[in-house]
């Protein structure tokens, strides 16, 4: 698992590529919260492009971003959802938890 | 007389998240023999990850313990996979496999079960607390017209 972080006027962007199972789903929700707290975003963008295989703990990750942005008022957007991963955010239901683009 | 698998394969391994990409791999190339669709091969892998993950972050919470995987094919395209532990076990089956119900904290979803029944046929877990979980999983792969010689 890769995260790529980008922040432009508390704009916040995650890129990640590679595995989001919940080895990988680990080290992401570390690099999650280290990259919010030192960003503070007004906005949170989860860009899951890179993303070859996600399962449940890909869930976890998108829940605990809403977390924390709604703690710091902000907005999340997940985008660029690969068809494998995007399948299991609809068996989950989670796109009426989230925005998804 | 029984029906007998058409093929089988079973996999031992220690319950180290290291070795859950290794494992949704192997099923996914054994899978593969049914020449099943990109997506049918896509939900085996799914599946095969949310059982494992939960024996080894729900049946071996503090230890490290052996998980089994067998995979078998039935007659009439029939794919059933099992994934087995001997760890913990689940106090009440009819609460795990409920929608975000989980003990795992942040790190985990609840979705796991969901995921599975989405994703397969038929879903059966069977635990006793102490000896451990085995989480039973069919799916029936759409049958594919064969090239005629």
């Amino acid at each position: 698992m890769e995260i790529q972080t980008k922040t432009v006027d508390r704009n916040l962007l995650l890129e990640l590529s590679g595995e989001l199972d919940h080895q990988g789903a680990r080290s992401a929700l570390r690099e999650l919260e280290l990259a919010v707290d030192a960003a503070l975003p007004h906005h949170l963008v989860l860009d899951l492009g890179g993303v070859t295989f996600m399962d449940s703990s890909g869930i976890a990750l998108i829940l605990r971003a809403q977390q924390r942005m709604r703690l710091l008022d902000g907005g999340l957007l997940v985008r660029n959802v690969p068809a494998q991963a995007r399948r299991v955010l609809d068996a989950a239901g989670i796109s009426r938890l989230v925005t998804i683009k | 007389m029984r029906t007998k698998a058409v093929n089988e394969v079973t996999m031992a391994f220690l319950s180290r998240s290291c070795n859950e990409s290794f494992i949704r791999s192997a099923a996914a190339c054994f899978a593969a023999q049914m020449d099943p669709t990109l997506n049918e091969l896509e939900d085996i892998k799914t599946a095969v990850s949310e059982a494992v993950t939960n024996a080894i972050v729900h049946g071996y919470p503090d230890t490290v313990g052996q998980v089994v995987v067998k995979l078998r094919i039935w007659p009439d395209n029939v794919l059933e996979l099992t994934v087995r532990d001997h760890g913990r076990g689940i106090p009440d089956v009819e609460k795990a496999r409920q929608p975000m119900f989980t003990t795992g904290g942040e790190e985990r979803s609840g979705m796991g079960f969901t995921i599975m029944e989405s994703f397969m046929d038929r879903v059966t877990v069977r635990s006793s607390l102490g000896r451990g979980t085995t989480v039973a999983m069919r799916k029936r792969l759409t049958p594919r017209l064969k090239t005629v010689k």
